[in-house]
């Protein structure tokens, strides 16, 4: 790990803010330019995500490295209600709220790791990491 | 928020969005363009996202929102300037923007728009 930050995620803007910083970090950890734009996409989608379904949470934001290769990585946490069926929430197309059901599946399908912690009452913990080829 | 201007050129609204949209910016975006569609009489929007680096599902939604409600306006709405990597990640994440028309870029776009009106002209009764 070379460098990391964490952004709170509290209103619309600090979306937008998110999706920014998202952006200088995969510039920095060498992510082609179509790769930074997935990476960015599920970002926004995971941060709309906290503010949405928990009212607010916060975003790491570290470079990581596997030997040669260089990566971002993103966690997403929040103390919201937690997911009760995670299996369910994955599937494209359910939602609980009022948009697509594409969050969390999409964002899935935009990264090449994907790990998602959560519980009932005990809020979210979701790590996506994309690697530069 | 930042609201995004809508210009009028002839009987086509156009719309460049230069900013980062803020959810609040494109419900907004929305609301405008509706208004502006009756009060103009436009048979034409487009959106010009050349600038935009991302569309999630959210912005992604809305796009395929406007052209609907336009639509019933009797106004069609074509997206144009979308950059490859933006298309290339929105069928990754699952949107297809159904009922979205779209074209490589401005031009493009108003030729489009000329080319349906021509045809909605030819069947429409005299």
């Amino acid at each position: 790990m070379t460098s990391s930050g964490e952004l709170p995620i509290n209103g619309n803007g600090d979306v937008v803010l998110v999706r920014q910083e998202v952006r200088a970090a995969a510039l920095e950890a060498g992510l082609s330019l179509v790769d930074q734009t997935k990476i960015v996409t599920a970002a926004s989608e995971l941060a709309r995500n906290a503010l949405v379904y928990a009212g607010g949470g916060r975003v790491r934001i570290e470079i990581v490295r596997n030997g040669v290769r260089a990566g971002l990585r993103l966690t997403f946490s929040d103390d919201g209600p937690g997911i009760p069926d995670i299996e369910q929430a994955l599937v494209d197309g359910w939602t609980t709220g009022n948009g697509l059901g594409l969050g969390l599946s999409g964002s899935r399908r935009l990264v090449d790791e994907f790990d998602l912690r959560s519980a009932p009452g005990e809020g979210t913990l979701i790590t996506v990491t994309k690697w530069a080829r | 928020m930042d609201r995004v201007p809508v210009l009028k050129l002839g009987d086509i609204l156009i719309v460049s969005i230069q900013i980062d949209l803020q959810d609040q910016s494109v419900l907004a975006l929305q609301e405008d363009l509706a208004d502006k569609v009756v009060q103009t009489g436009a048979r034409g929007v487009i959106i010009d996202i050349t600038a935009v680096e991302i569309i999630d599902s959210f912005i992604g939604r809305m796009l395929s929102t406007i052209a609907s409600i336009t639509r019933l306006l009797d106004a069609e709405t074509v997206v144009v300037g979308m950059r490859p990597a933006v298309a290339i990640t929105l069928v990754e994440l699952g949107l297809s923007l159904g009922g979205v028309r779209t074209a490589l870029n401005l031009e493009k776009g108003v030729a489009l728009l000329n080319h349906l009106d021509g045809a909605r002209l030819a069947v429409a009764p005299r």
